[in-house]
């Protein structure tokens, strides 16, 4: 049986950044879905945070003050221990990506450029033009070249296998050779990414189904907080293609159809730079309230910026306009409406990145630690990926070197996979039921529909009873075609049972949540309720239904106070 | 507007040739060829296999050859075709793994062999490098490469010498000599002095073509072959090294 010591689940920033921290003389593996290059990360356009006070607006900028950005916009649920950790890394971490050879913009005397973003109190997002995942991803790809890091691609994991507490390793499903089969690792960290396509409108990549926190809730894992979902102020209309909050940090203009800056009636002092919570739902009340155009979008205006900035720091942003929408926006303003864009929630793991079961971690967007509590802020998450991922790659190898082999470790990894592949075989025995793609359209239709931005209990606790009607439909679904190599029909009936968890998962601690915070607006309670509600939602799935309990916010220096922008 | 979609099938593993397999498709709305081939699969054909990620294209997956032309499918509009008629076929020149899926081990190889990634030397300046704007301008042009495989399949010579590194690996090599950061030693990289390296290139400007991204990879070929010689002169000059 294929065995390593630590096996990391995921090729995006979180994977390697933990592969590239793990202690090399052990055996490490990076199993991915795609080529690690595929991974959602590369589509990072905006930049990552850390203090570097190269901006001559951003003097006075100091890690502190990154950090109390980050939890007053967290709406004071992040951990402020966990914050301060991220922030306390963010300056060295930018500098040790640019010696691997991250290609940074520059600032006149040759140091690295910082535009300001959403909810900062400085300008302190550090940026390569509007393509910063890319020249990170790749360049920690290529960093993993070097170290001969071993990958295993296009390898889906269906299950994480966990007995009595402890972590064995996965089941995977092989698409090059159609094969069903157990990896054993002392070891596992998923990294495996966000699910921003259980919603219909995302500006997520079509692979983010977000199995692998499926995978882990399945297994017993407690999910943290999954009813935050972060909801971009600016996709662009149609594919819900992200347009940059750098945008606006480069000074970009929301516009409604009254050709008023509405931005004022929301947030006079940040205007279109504050936290993306607040200006997606400011959006969203214009597009309601008629103001907007069609009754679908208002404009983000950047013309005023002139050709010459556009094509400087903005290429990525106006190449999307220009391929995907027929429209240049150096003379055009860009149509754009809010849609789901990341998950604050995720499995629940601590500082070291370890979850409740041994020998279990996570890291990346997949993860909740929680840094970004009930709203991030943009160009954290890219920071949480690369300081998380290299604590989880370390963390996880000074387990390993302690633990202790587990006994019949192998016949469960060989039951389970049995198991799945019994599983596969009576899916494709079926020669009629549900397709997939039906059941998949109607869960995203729902999700967009009743846990969206603004949320209500009537319709919370409707989305429920459907997403259970989904489910009794999910046991009559389907293999179609007649192979199973590269079956990308597979992979989806496989992820779809994990999109319907997380959809119960995020839905249930929405209904419960009888409060606001951050993204999650509830109409029949506009208030934050600190006094009942300043608490993480945890949800596990434990004899074949979900359990809820909850957990406390680490407060430090800052006591929650209401915000204002 | 109704299309007829002829889409290149084959699985090595049980036929013995490719072959075009017709499918019809209506749509009113704006679609890509990347939709429409999921839409295809979802409804009329599951075993049709194709990869695809961001939808965006910024992430590599979907490179083919649509009527003719190389391009990512998720940026290509079928209205853009202005034809009803679509032929689908996988990257030319790389085995076919299944349907327009290819084995891009070949490619991968090649850029392995540059050694992609940034020969920085001693400790992380405290403060950061400090590099000009003008430098980081002049080496992005070839850092929006995305590595989609599209110019290594397209280039003549790449189809008949095997060990042609391709463009994509030259223009990746061009992108780290010219960082002002890499202290890769000369006698390293003029390992590409050679027919398999920046010599064996026809300037023929296929890759430039077909490139998605505007990398202009065969402009890093020339500049490396200039650097090579300009390098060259420099160590044969006992004076100056
Ligand atoms: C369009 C866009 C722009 C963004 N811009 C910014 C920005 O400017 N700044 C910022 O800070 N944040 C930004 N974000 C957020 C940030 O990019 C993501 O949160 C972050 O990149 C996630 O990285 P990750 O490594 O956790 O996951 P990903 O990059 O999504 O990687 C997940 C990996 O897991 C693998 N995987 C998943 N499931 C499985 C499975 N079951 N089996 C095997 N492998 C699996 C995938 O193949 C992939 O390799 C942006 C997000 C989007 C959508
Ligand atoms: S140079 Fe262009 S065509 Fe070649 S791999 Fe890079 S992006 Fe693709
Ligand atoms: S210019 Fe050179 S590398 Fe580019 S396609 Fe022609 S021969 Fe190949
Ligand atoms: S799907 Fe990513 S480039 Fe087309």
């Amino acid at each position: 049986m294929l065995s390593h010591d630590i096996l990391i689940v995921g090729g995006g920033l979180a994977g390697l950044s933990a592969a590239l921290s793990s202690d090399p003389s052990l055996s490490v593996a990076v199993i991915s879905k795609v080529h690690p290059l595929r991974s959602h990360s590369v589509a990072a356009q905006g930049g990552i945070n850390a203090a570097l006070g190269n901006n001559p607006d951003g003097k006075d900028d100091s890690w502190e003050r990154h950090a109390f950005d980050t939890i007053k916009g967290s709406d004071y649920l992040a951990d402020q221990d966990t914050a301060e950790l991220m922030c306390q890394e963010a300056s060295l971490t930018i500098y040790e990506l640019e010696h691997l050879g991250v290609p940074f913009s520059r600032f006149p005397g040759g140091v690295i450029a910082q535009r300001p973003f959403g909810g900062a109190g400085f300008p302190r997002t550090c940026y390569a033009a509007d393509r910063t995942g890319l020249v990170i991803l790749h360049t920690l790809y290529e960093q993993s070249v070097r170290q001969n890091v071993r990958f295993y691609n296009e390898w889906l994991v269906t299950q994480l296998v966990v007995k009595d507490g402890r972590c064995l390793g996965v089941i995977v499903y092989d698409l090059e050779n159609a094969e069903f089969m157990p990896v054993q690792a002392k070891a596992v960290v998923f990294a495996t990414g966000g699910y921003g396509r259980v919603y219909m409108k995302t500006t997520n990549a079509f692979i983010n189904h977000g199995s692998g926190i499926g995978a882990a809730y399945r297994a017993g894992v407690p999910l943290k907080d999954l009813e935050f979902v972060q909801f971009h102020p600016t996709s662009l209309l149609g594919k819900n293609i992200l347009i940059t909050e750098g945008a606006r940090g480069e000074g970009g203009y929301l516009v409604n159809n009254k050709g008023r800056r509405f931005m004022e009636d929301y947030a006079p002092r940040s205007m279109e730079l504050s936290p993306r919570d607040i200006v997606a739902r400011a959006i969203q009340t214009e597009i309601d309230k008629g103001n907007g155009y069609e009754s679908q979008y208002v404009h983000l205006d950047i013309r005023h910026l002139g050709a010459e900035k556009i094509k400087k720091r903005l290429p990525g942003i106006r190449e999307i306009c220009i391929n995907f929408a027929g429209l240049d926006p150096i003379d055009t303003p860009i149509p754009i409406q809010p849609a789901q864009h990341y998950s604050m929630g995720g499995i629940d793991v601590d500082k070291n990145c370890a979850s409740a079961v041994e020998g279990f971690y996570a890291a990346g967007e997949c993860a909740c630690v929680s840094v970004h509590g009930a709203n991030r802020l943009g160009g954290n998450s890219l920071l949480d990926t690369v300081v998380f991922g290299k604590i989880a790659g370390k963390k996880i190898s000074e387990y390993v070197r302690g633990a202790n082999g587990v006994t019949d470790s192998e016949k469960n990894l060989l039951d389970a996979a049995l198991k799945f592949k019994n599983r596969v075989e009576g899916w494709r025995k079926k020669d009629s039921g549900e397709k997939f793609h039906i059941l998949m359209g109607r869960l995203k239709a729902l999700m967009n529909e009743k846990v969206g931005l603004f949320r209500n209990k009537n319709e919370l606790a409707q989305c429920l009873e459907t997403i259970q009607e989904l489910r009794e439909a999910y046991e009559y679904v389907y293999i179609s075609g007649p192979c199973l190599r590269f079956s990308q029909e597979l992979v989806n009936i496989i992820e779809y049972e994990s999109m319907l968890d997380l959809a119960e998962v995020i839905t249930i601690g929405a209904l419960n949540r009888e409060e606001t915070r951050g993204s999650h607006y509830r109409l029949d309670f506009e208030k934050r309720n600190d006094d009942e509600w300043l608490k993480h939602t945890l949800i596990t799935w434990k004899e074949g239904k979900p359990q809820i309990s909850y957990k406390d916010v680490f407060i430090g220096k800052y006591q929650p106070a209401e915000r204002k922008y | 507007m109704k299309y007829l979609f002829k889409i290149l099938r084959f699985d090595p593993r049980q036929d013995e040739h490719p072959y075009f397999q017709d499918y019809s498709y209506e749509t009113e709305e704006t679609k890509s060829v990347l939709e429409a081939l999921m839409e295809i699969r979802n409804v009329q054909d599951c075993s049709l296999s194709f990869r695809y990620s961001c939808r965006e294209a910024i992430c590599g997956s979907c490179a083919m050859v649509v009527n003719g032309k190389f391009d990512l499918a998720c940026r290509t509009e079928l209205e853009s075709l202005d034809s009803p008629l679509i032929v689908v076929e996988p990257l030319p020149n790389l085995e076919i793994q299944k349907d327009l899926v290819v084995d891009l081990d070949p490619f991968w190889e090649a850029l392995v062999k540059i050694e992609p990634f940034l020969h920085s030397e001693g400790a992380i300046p405290e403060k950061g490098h400090r590099i000009e704007d003008e430098k980081i301008d002049k080496i992005f042009q070839y850092v929006n490469c995305i590595l989609c495989g599209c110019c290594y399949s397209a280039c003549p010579v790449v189809s008949k010498r095997e060990n042609y590194l391709g463009p994509a690996a030259l223009a990746k090599l061009y992108r780290f000599v010219k960082d002002p950061r890499d202290k890769r030693p000369f006698k390293n990289w003029s390992r590409v002095n050679t027919e398999g390296g920046a010599w064996g290139c026809h300037t023929i400007f296929k890759c430039n073509e077909v490139c998605p991204k505007e990398v202009r990879p065969a402009d890093g070929i020339e500049a490396l072959r200039r650097k090579l010689i300009v390098e060259k002169i420099k160590s044969l000059n006992p004076f100056k090294r």
